[in-house]
């Protein structure tokens, strides 16, 4: 699993792509989101489209990413979630508690 | 159902990377006995939350110790076992991902996915330690995200 991070209107975007899950892509995505935080972002975006599989494990990393961006007074969205990933948070109820929007253009423009 | 599936017995080294490959070999097995990609999908998600818990939880991943995997059929039903060499948890100890307090959490959704995702879920303990984590699914019982109503 890799993160490719890039800006746009102030606001850093992070790409995951491929399996956020126990071990590897978790720790990648921790490293991404720190590194993030690090560099002074405190508008993160997520694009979860390249996301194939996210375990208990990877769901965990982004519940933590978003306490911890949210606890330091930023925001931490994600968008373009594949149909499975979408699932799979809605089963725990988290689809309602993260912030997760439709696509970039509506993820971007809330920022504004 | 297609062609006969033999047993599958694999045992791994404690390491996160292996899950990959129990995955890979539980989903051809599955395949072969003609479960939908989207069912697989999710029972793959299964098998691997218990063989990562196997490998966290119960072998602490020391490396000395294994984790064994296994897949047979018994009758309609597809019998899939964990096994590990750990001190034995409880699982009624985990709490409800879904309680207000825990949603935040960033631990304990592996055993509800689990449970979501199969028909039935068995604990095991031996005396000599290790749990056996014994999930049944029923061959043609449609989408696991339905688990619950799937229940028998």
């Amino acid at each position: 699993m890799k993160v490719e991070t890039r800006q746009r209107e102030g606001v850093t975007i992070l790409e995951p792509k491929g399996k956020i899950t126990i071990g590897v892509g978790d720790v990648a995505l921790r490293d991404a989101v720190q590194g993030a935080i690090e560099s002074g972002a405190s508008n993160i975006l997520i694009n979860m489209s390249g996301v194939s599989t996210i375990d208990s494990s990877g769901i965990g990393e982004l519940v933590a990413a978003y306490t911890t961006v949210t606890n330091r007074g930023g925001k931490l969205r994600l968008y373009s979630l594949p149909p499975k990933v979408s699932d799979i948070l809605q089963i725990t109820q988290l689809i309602t508690v993260l912030d997760i929007l439709d696509d970039e253009e509506e993820a971007i423009a809330s920022f504004r | 159902m297609g062609e006969e599936v033999a047993e599958v017995q694999l045992s791994i080294d404690s390491q996160f990377e292996n899950i990959e490959l129990v995955q890979a070999v539980l989903d051809a097995s599955l395949e072969r006995l003609e479960f939908d990609e989207d069912s697989r999908y999710w029972i793959g998600i299964a098998v691997r939350e218990a063989v990562a818990n196997a490998i966290k939880h119960g072998n602490r991943q020391d490396p000395e110790k294994q984790v064994g995997i296994g897949l047979r059929v018994v009758e309609d039903t597809v019998v899939i076992q964990v096994q590990d060499e750990g001190a034995g948890f409880d699982p009624t100890q985990v709490g409800n991902p879904l309680d207000p307090e825990n949603l935040l959490k960033p631990d304990g959704r592996g055993i509800f996915y689990m449970n979501r995702f199969m028909d039935a879920i068995e604990y095991n303990f031996g005396t000599g330690g290790g749990t056996l984590v014994t999930m049944r699914k029923r061959i043609g019982s449609g989408d696991p995200r339905s688990g619950e109503e799937d229940s028998e």
